[in-house]
């Protein structure tokens, strides 16, 4: 799928990847948080503290997945609920419910995930993310499930609560990834390969009606449209 | 919701009046089928008989219940673990199911002797293979997202099958216990209707052989009120401890979102 692709991810930064559907975006992400089915890599994937990445990286994915039989603290809890003979301490009870507080649904911490709508699950999703507190966090295309308003939302709330981490994001809306992003590449091609970074100016997230990163978005989109054979 | 409260009552009510109404209409005499009146007056005048034959039977149901759904969820657990135990044990589990239960009973008679233990052991085997098929079709339809976040989580092997496998696999659980309830009366009757000194399903055979129709009739309501209120008590139970368990026909305010099954 993929031959000779250099991904670079600076620390401390928020890159993301647009490409079409199938062009291997997910698998690419997946590989990196070592839970690609059947995958054969021919690479390596090198960190500059010189450390393996497997284990360092937390994953949200485009369903929130969250686990229905716990509640919404439970699922924020989820990653020291998963350990083994551990009981979770109350230092981490409180650190899920400021996480919960930061992503406004503090009130709904005992409330279970059906009762939730579409964009409150996805916060619940972002604050298990962050409770795991993960060197780099991988994001599959996470809000392209909601609607514009939440979306647009949910957005500035992931860039202020990201902010200042190592972030790779990959979706199919321009828009999302240039307000968002310190670099955007685009993966396309057969086989797949990535694109010289497009760096939107300015601090995310930037907003929608800002003259800049409409006139690139009009370009990553030409960009996209030459890269489909 | 008073409805609810009163359906049972309305159901009940109209089959013994479809009784009634056969009995006038056939004109069968009472020795071939007797009308309700006569049967609850039989019920009321042997409820002690009744009861101590029906307790019998309730109790190798229920140990029947609990050994069958015991062994099936081990086994079901067993065969997800192990890939080689799936690949001869299954085969043979499907295999064993083409041999009618029904006849293995003379069988197990003369084995377990004519006591309770063959007619539980009877209930087991009736009840283990849907329990099993239920809880190891559960176990492997764990939605992959769930599998692989608990990956990147760092979860372990034992713990994927106990904490997130096992959760997601119990609403097919609460189905598998759901049939186990319902051929749990059949296992304890055919095994008592093959040798027996007591329960509902030896009281049947004894009173048609003496021709106490009426009595046969009361064992006969008797054990479907068992069956009965042994599906709804294990079904109430599955509901209360499978809150999440997506319903979309009691659902009535349920949100109209589809449940997290999707494939990231």
């Amino acid at each position: 799928m993929f031959s000779g692709l250099d991904l670079e991810l600076p620390a401390g930064q928020w890159t993301s990847i647009l490409g079409q559907s199938g062009v291997g975006k997910s698998s690419l992400l997946q590989l990196l948080c070592g839970i690609a089915d059947d995958a054969q890599v021919e690479g390596r994937i090198h960190c500059s503290d010189g450390q393996p990445l497997s284990g360092r990286v937390a994953w949200m994915a485009q369903d929130d997945l969250l686990l229905p039989w716990l509640n919404v603290l439970d699922n924020v809890l989820l990653a020291a609920h998963l350990q083994p003979g551990r009981s979770i301490q109350d230092a981490q009870r409180e650190r899920a419910r400021y996480l919960l507080a930061q992503v406004g649904l503090l009130d709904l911490a005992q409330a279970r995930p059906g009762q939730l709508s579409g964009g409150q699950r996805q916060r619940v999703a972002l604050a298990r993310t962050l409770f795991q507190d993960r060197p780099l966090v991988c994001m599959d295309e996470p809000f392209s499930a909601l609607d514009a308003i939440t979306r647009l939302k949910l957005q500035d709330l992931a860039a202020q609560l990201l902010a200042e981490r190592s972030v790779l994001m990959i979706t199919h809306d321009p828009l999302e990834a240039l307000r968002l992003s310190d670099r955007v590449l685009v993966l396309a091609g057969q086989p797949a390969r990535l694109s010289s970074p497009i760096t939107p100016p300015g601090p995310a997230p930037r907003q929608v009606t800002d003259h800049d990163v409409l006139c690139l978005q009009g370009q990553l989109l030409e960009l996209l449209r030459g890269s489909v054979p | 919701m008073k409805l609810q409260l009163l359906r049972p009552l309305l159901i009940a009510s109209g089959l013994t009046l479809l009784w009634q109404c056969t009995v006038w209409i056939t004109q069968a005499p009472p020795y071939i089928l007797p009308d309700p009146l006569r049967v609850l007056t039989t019920l009321f005048d042997q409820l002690p008989l009744l009861l101590r034959h029906a307790g019998v039977t309730l109790t190798e149901m229920l140990l029947g219940l609990l050994l069958g759904v015991l062994c099936g969820l081990t086994s079901a657990l067993a065969l997800i673990t192990w890939g080689g135990l799936r690949r001869w044990l299954l085969p043979m589990l499907v295999i064993s199911q083409s041999i009618p239960v029904f006849a293995l009973a003379p069988v197990l008679m003369l084995w377990l002797g004519y006591g309770m233990a063959s007619k539980v052991a009877m209930a087991t085997l009736i009840i283990y293979f849907p329990v099993t098929a239920a809880c190891f079709d559960g176990l492997r339809q764990t939605p992959t997202g769930f599998l692989k976040l608990a990956r990147t989580l760092g979860a372990s092997r034992p713990v994927l099958l106990f904490r997130i496998r096992l959760p997601a696999a119990l609403p097919a659980l609460g189905s598998g216990l759901r049939v186990a309830a319902s051929v749990a009366p059949i296992g304890a009757v055919v095994g008592e209707w093959v040798g027996s000194s007591s329960g509902l399903g030896y009281l049947m055979l004894n009173a048609n052989a003496r021709m106490q129709v009426d009595l046969m009739f009361a064992a006969l309501l008797m054990l479907a009120l068992i069956a009965v209120g042994l599906y709804f008590t294990i079904d109430c139970l599955a509901r209360r401890l499978i809150p999440w368990q997506s319903d979309t026909l009691t659902s009535a305010s349920g949100t109209a979102r589809s449940p997290n099954r999707g494939n990231p």
